[in-house]
């Protein structure tokens, strides 16, 4: 039943951008048709998720397939779990794009983004419910190709062209080792269906050979440092909310990957586990650090991926190490924290891309030195990027505390029980500390930047708060941070079925937590509906007005200078390039100041790398002189090579030589 | 049997001859063309007991290399209203010249591979490789977009007279996968024709090097 409803579902996504296409040009209500059929179909396929949640029974379908012999498809808790942001982001993004990236507007290419986003939606379901390797590298595939026409939307500019080819070259490198992991896989195991593999059947060697090569195909989609290089510009590129199913939604592809493959290999080796912590822990530390030092909104908020994509890994790092040691309550911990973040990021991250494409949309930038006094004018926006930045700085009392919680007492609790094994996970703490801190503070910039204060620019265009197709999205994300934050013993319920043990509420008491939000966010309201109704209006009155006589919007903190302090603090890292002109006179005359930061991966060791590869194969440019004829030249050459192969040399020339 | 098959086969090799050599590309065209009709034949001959589906393959091929797609070459060709030489880079004499040298040494060489087909191969193999080539040589010493769409045609004749070889094994539906594949890249090459002659106002294939990057 629920693997019918969410086979509907995905059909029913995939060709909802099709009805548009066959409608015709002058039909006006086919972005709204479209969008209700992904609608439709996404609160089936969130039915349908919910349903295989709660069941007991994994089920599976298997589908005749000419030419491969057949697909299996299935759906268990844990494919159930990964469905739900899929279908819940899919729909909420589409009515979202109503309002952002109306036809009216972008005649173009609304259609096209509408057609791809269905595509998108309908492959990572896809690859959701494969339990073969077919199945699953078709939705893989669907969902990558999808995703590169979707962010090259605006390829009338040359950085969207230049971030689309780093994602295409970036994703195709991902395939191509997921091809070597299966094709490993079919070797060691002899069957491309997703099978566990019982232990001590395959040597050490191979199942690390395996892992590995999981390791890099899904992290390169995870984004986890150091191959995360795709991930910002991308992300900063696509409309917004392409990057929020991008980011929110689609990097958990990779997670879900690692999950699955942790799943069906044997025990791992505490290296495995080790290793997963480790790349967790940097891309954390570093995701968030590159984001603080970020002047354009998008961009920073796909580093907060990155970062979060590391809090995942710390969790999944937990669980794989809890296997390896035989500790039932390791795995528990990293799991639930894994796998709520995986949800808890998909909602916050989302509101952040939806709030942060409402204010690109009302002021047509992205640049926060130069935004400012927004929250006056858009405050509906202003509150739900404020929800959205506290859940993701991981403050209670909303969701992203709830599952960094999980992970921080999966990290303390086998130390504090004094088991040997732990003092790798104990050292990681700290790490998780940092990042929250870091997250918390990258956040008040942002937020104060670009809602707080005054404007900072006359030139941009009046602001105006976005439409109800943008807002209600937004809402409904907003909500369920609060919901998942302040109930979380019920999700909790979701997180156990799939772990499979009922320990959580036992060693967290949740209850007690659920009851101390619950008070404290009915005293906010209470509070804020105080200060709304009471008699005494508060004056209105200049901020940041710091005793200056005639203070001007431009002596505000700006964003960067708001950063810097961390800047400096991690500069061995950030290297950050900064371009000022000197002040050599007692009354200078107009300065300038500029700084940037170069991404680490990409720009320092990718690009120089491939310069100088161009350089030492220049001389090739010579065979490659555009005329078609001279490239058939080359393929006649190579017959001919071949074929001179045939001639007997012995037969025909011996006698000649021998005479 | 084998003579009449053996004999079509010559009249094809004659024909890349003539195609070498011939001076206009209408008349090229119509030599494809007629090659095309006997290879379409050929399959006919090859089998003991003809079946439907093989009368139909057999057919369908004729259709399309004999007809279709020369009318779409041809139709191609009266719209851009060109110079209908075929300016080759070597001349027409040299280049029979040397597609004579081809089929002899094509015929020498074939000794060497071995195949058992009843018989057939000793005219198939050569016969195959010297199209092929044949058509290579066209492909390289043309310049105009349609006369290379004709190197293209010779070039896949080769390879249909090679998969006479392996008439046994391949099924129907990937001759006409491969027979639908031609076709649609012939109708494309003609349109993409139509737009170079638009954009270069010409149509060799050497001013399209300024799109190199």
């Amino acid at each position: 039943m629920s693997l019918q409803l969410i086979i509907v579902a995905i059909v029913g996504i995939a060709l909802s951008g099709v009805v548009g296409i066959l409608l015709g040009k002058s039909v006006k209500c086919k972005q709204a048709l479209t969008t209700i059929i992904v609608l439709i179909s996404s609160v089936l396929g969130l039915v349908g998720a919910f349903i295989g949640l709660f069941s007991e029974a994994t089920s599976f379908k298997f589908f005749y397939w000419p030419t491969i012999g057949g697909a299996l498809i299935g759906l268990d808790e844990l494919s159930a779990f990964f469905l739900i942001p899929v279908f819940l982001i899919g729909g909420l993004g589409a009515i979202y794009g109503m309002g952002y990236w109306k036809l009216s507007e972008h005649i173009y290419s609304s259609q096209k983004l509408q057609l791809f986003w269905g595509f998108l939606v309908a492959g990572m379901g896809l690859l959701l419910i494969g339990r073969h390797v077919f199945s699953f590298l078709m939705g893989w595939e669907l969902m990558a190709i999808s995703a590169f026409i979707l962010v090259m939307t605006e390829d009338e500019e040359a950085e969207c062209r230049k971030s689309g080819l780093v994602y295409l070259i970036a994703t195709h490198i991902s395939t191509l080792t997921l091809f070597g992991f299966f094709a490993l896989w079919h070797y060691a195991t002899g069957s491309f269906v997703f099978q566990p593999i019982g232990e001590g059947i395959l040597q050490p060697g191979m199942l690390n050979a395996l892992f590995f090569l999981a390791l890099i195909g899904f992290g390169l989609k995870a984004g986890m440092m150091p191959l995360h290089f795709w991930l910002p510009g991308a992300h900063a590129s696509a409309p917004s909310h392409v990057s929020a199913i991008l980011s929110g939604v689609m990097l958990k592809m990779g997670i879900y990957g690692l999950i699955r493959v942790g799943l069906l290999l044997p025990t791992p080796p505490s290296l495995w586990g080790t290793i997963i912590l480790t790349v967790g822990s940097i891309s954390g530390l570093l995701g968030v650090v590159f984001a603080i030092a970020q002047h354009d909104i998008k961009k920073l908020l796909a580093y907060h991926s990155v970062e979060n994509i590391g809090i995942i890994l710390i969790g999944l790092g937990i669980a794989f190490l809890g296997r390896t040691y035989n500790q039932p309550e390791w795995v528990a911990l990293g799991m639930a924290g894994c796998l709520l973040h995986v949800w808890n990021h998909s909602l916050f991250k989302s509101l952040l891309f939806f709030g942060a494409g409402s204010v690109l949309h009302s002021t047509g930038k992205r640049n926060l030195d130069i935004m400012g006094g927004l929250g006056k004018k858009m405050p509906v926006t202003a509150l739900f990027f404020l929800i959205g930045a506290i859940a993701i700085s991981g403050i209670p009392p909303l969701n992203g505390f709830v599952s960094e919680l999980f992970i921080y007492i999966g990290l303390i609790r086998p130390t504090a029980l004094g088991d040997p094994h732990a003092i790798g996970l104990a050292m990681t703490a700290p790490v998780l500390a940092m990042i929250g801190a870091l997250a918390a503070a990258c956040f008040v910039k942002v937020y104060s930047a670009v809602f707080l204060g005054s404007e900072r620019s006359e030139d941009i265009k009046p602001v105006h708060e976005s439409p109800k197709t943008m807002l209600i999205p937004m809402a409904i994300l907003a909500a369920l941070c609060v919901a998942i934050g302040v109930f979380p013993q019920y999700v909790t319920f979701i997180l156990e079925s799939i772990i499979h043990q009922k320990i959580l509420l036992n060693i967290i008491p949740l209850k007690i937590y659920s009851f101390f939000s619950l008070g404290f966010v009915i005293s906010i309201v209470v509070l804020y509906i105080w200060m709304k109704f009471r008699p005494k209006k508060p004056k209105e009155a200049l901020t940041w007005d710091c005793g200056y006589a005639k203070p001007t919007s431009r002596m505000q903190y700006t964003a960067t200078s708001f950063g810097n302090g961390f800047a400096i603090m991690f500069e061995w890292i950030l290297h950050s390039k900064v371009h000022k002109t000197k002040l050599n006179d007692v009354m200078p005359g107009q300065v300038t100041f500029e700084s940037h930061v170069n991404e680490l991966v990409l720009d320092r060791f990718l690009k120089p790398f491939f310069r100088k590869t161009q350089t030492a194969f220049s001389w090739f440019g010579r065979f490659q002189q555009g005329a078609s004829q001279n490239y058939i030249l080359y393929i006649l050459i190579a017959v001919l090579f071949l074929m001179a192969m045939l001639v007997p040399y012995n037969e025909w020339f011996l006698p000649f030589i021998k005479n | 049997m084998i003579n009449v098959f053996n004999s079509l086969l010559v009249m094809i090799l004659a024909l890349n001859l003539l195609a070498l050599g011939s001076r206009s590309i209408l008349s090229v065209i119509r030599i494809i063309a007629i090659q095309g009709i006997l290879l379409g034949i050929l399959p006919l001959i090859l089998h003991e007991g003809l079946s439907i589906p093989q009368v139909v393959a057999s057919l369908t091929a004729i259709s399309m290399k004999g007809v279709v797609i020369p009318m779409v070459m041809i139709h191609a060709m009266k719209n851009i209203r060109i110079k209908r030489e075929v300016e080759p880079i070597i001349g027409f004499v040299p280049s029979s010249i040397l597609g004579a040298v081809i089929t002899g040494s094509a015929f020498l060489l074939s000794n060497q591979i071995t195949v058992s087909t009843g018989g057939y191969e000793n005219m198939i193999i050569p016969a195959a490789i010297t199209t092929i080539l044949v058509g290579f040589i066209q492909l390289i010493t043309r310049y105009k977009a349609i006369s290379q769409v004709v190197g293209y045609l010779v070039l896949e004749n080769g390879i249909y007279i090679f998969s006479l070889l392996l008439i046994e094994a391949i099924p129907l539906i990937v001759e006409m996968g491969m027979l639908l594949d031609l076709f649609v890249s012939i109708f494309i090459i003609s349109i993409i024709t139509n737009h170079i002659n638009n954009a270069f106002s010409s149509l060799d294939t050497r001013r399209l090097t300024t799109l190199k990057e």
